[in-house]
Formats: C-alpha cells, structure tokens, sequence
C-alpha cells in the first residue's frame, strides 16, 4: 500500500507506529548502532545517572522509529528527505512509543514532490518525548 | 539572567569554528549489515523487503537492496579513531569537564546507501550560544557532519546539536 501526492492533504496523519520497548528493542539497537552505554544497559547504571527507573532507551531508537513510520508511509518508492527532531523526555522500560506526524505543508522543489510533516513519538501516557518535522518526496 | 562573563566557549571552539576536519572512512556496507539494522529497528515485525530481499528490491525503482535513511556504517570499526566526531566542546573557567547531553539533530538525506558502498564523513563546528537553563549556564553547540559516497555523492547532511552543562 503506497500514497501518492495528489492524494496527501494538509492535515493528514500518518497511521500510527508503534513500539513497546525494553531490554529486547534496546539490546538489538545497541547491537546494530554499537551503542554499548551502562544506562542503556543496566537498571543500576540507569540510576546513578539519575534516572530512578534504572536503565533508558536510546534517542536514536526513538529516531529510527520515526524514519520506519514514514517509510511504511511512503512506501519503497516515496523518499525520506529530512528528519529532525529534539529529545525531550526519557524513554523508559516498557514504555509504548507511537510515532504520530501531520502533513503541514506540500510544495514541488527542485521537481520534486515534497510533503512536511510535524512528527512526534508520544508514549502510553500521552508524554510528547520527541518533537520534530520530516520532509518526505512522493511519487 | 547568568553572568554575562561566564563562558564555556574555549579558543579551540573559536579556532575551529567553520573549518572542516576529522575526516574518517567507514568499512564497505554489506547486505548482512542492513538486514540487521533493519531488524533490529522494526523489531519484533517483519521489516520492509526492499531492506533485505534482494530480489524483490531488483524490481523496485531502486534496482536492488537499500540501506533505512538512519542506517549508521560507522558502528563496528576495527580501528577505532577520534576521526568525524564532533570538535571541541566547551570547558568551565575552572578547568572541570561539562556534562553532554544529546539536543537533537537534523538530517537531510541525499542518495541511499547501498551494499558495496563506502562512506567517508567530515564534521565542522558550525556555531554555538550559551543561555541560563534548568541546568544552570548550559552551552548549545552546532556541529555538521557530512558523509558522502565513494562517487563522492551526498548521502547526509546533519546538524547536531549538543548540550553542555
């Protein structure tokens, strides 16, 4: 299932995406990005760097999230331009994280079809943890 | 407000303010290495073909295997070197080291990342303010890094903000 530009509208929402994560997300992701940091890793780590639910989880996580909820968006023929984004609040065990996002403006640059978005990745309690926008290109 | 002497900025920041550096080259992306990075990203879904099905990805406008915009070629380097990473970073008057933090980042993606490719990367310090915050006087310091691909093709461009305290 793909979209197309004629077919975006401002004020659309991307389908949420959404992830429970823990140790299993966190571990994998270290694994990949060789991101091996105590308060990743460790509930007493977690701790003494000041966070009294032990360990946390990355931002580049979150980040990565954000880039799959646009790419099952677009589909393998729409293109990521450009993310941004701020770390806002902690990523902790067990949160679920869902990466919402509303189209806010399209225009063609450089022949390109370009759709923007605001994106956030909000957790089970409503938390924005991560403002930021995309610019995605659609066929 | 804090006081207007206090600075964290040090003359190495102003030394290398705007100039690029710390070049360094990542090892050749492989399939294997995008398959995991996509799995490990999705995870526990299936991820996208196009991330790990090289013939389903030959029939796409791609013509074969891509690597997820974020993927990173530097993870796992067998030497390991200063090289690309964010510039000098601030120090208190007293001479004690600040604490980091991550303040977001800013991507723009050029052309994917395919296996066999090679990408090499350079940074520069771009700016810097200093404002009182929760945290007390905090720096904010702008850094990009660019990588590119052995055509020498633009594949990213960010802007990094990082946080000193």
């Amino acid at each position: 299932m793909s979209i197309d530009f004629d077919n975006v509208q401002v004020g659309d929402k991307l389908p949420d995406w959404s992830r429970k994560t823990g140790f299993a997300e966190w571990n994998r992701y270290a694994a990949v990005n060789e991101e091996f940091v105590p308060f990743h890793m460790d509930d007493e780590a977690g701790r003494r760097a000041g966070n009294e639910q032990g360990a946390f989880g990355m931002g580049n996580l979150r980040y990565a999230y954000i880039v799959n909820a646009l790419h099952d968006w677009i589909g393998d023929e729409g293109i990521v331009r450009e993310v941004g984004c701020q770390y806002r609040a902690i990523n902790q065990k067990n949160d679920v994280l869902t990466v919402v996002g509303e189209v806010t403006e399209k225009t063609v640059v450089d022949g390109e079809n370009r759709v923007r978005l605001d994106i956030n990745v909000v957790n089970q309690d409503g938390g924005a943890t991560c403002p930021g926008h995309a610019v995605v290109v659609l066929p | 407000m804090s006081n207007d002497a206090l600075t964290y900025v040090t003359e190495d920041m102003r030394a290398a303010q705007g100039k690029w550096g710390g070049q360094r080259t990542a090892p050749p992306i492989t399939e294997t290495d995008i398959r995991r990075w996509a799995m490990a990203t999705y995870y526990p879904r299936q991820p996208p073909r196009i991330y790990w099905d090289p013939e389903y990805a030959a029939t796409t406008e791609w013509g074969g295997i891509v690597a997820p915009p974020d993927f990173n070629p530097f993870a796992w380097p067998v030497e390991r070197t200063q090289g690309g990473r964010p510039g000098p970073s601030g120090r208190r008057p007293d001479g004690k080291g600040l604490t980091g933090m991550n303040g977001g980042q800013t991507d723009t993606y050029g052309v994917p990342m395919r296996p066999g490719d090679v990408v090499t990367a350079r940074s520069r310090l771009v700016d810097w303010w200093e404002r009182k915050g929760r945290l007390g006087h905090t720096l904010y310091a702008r850094t990009e890094i660019e990588w590119r691909n052995q055509n020498d093709e633009l594949v990213r461009t960010r802007m990094s903000i990082s946080i000193r305290y």
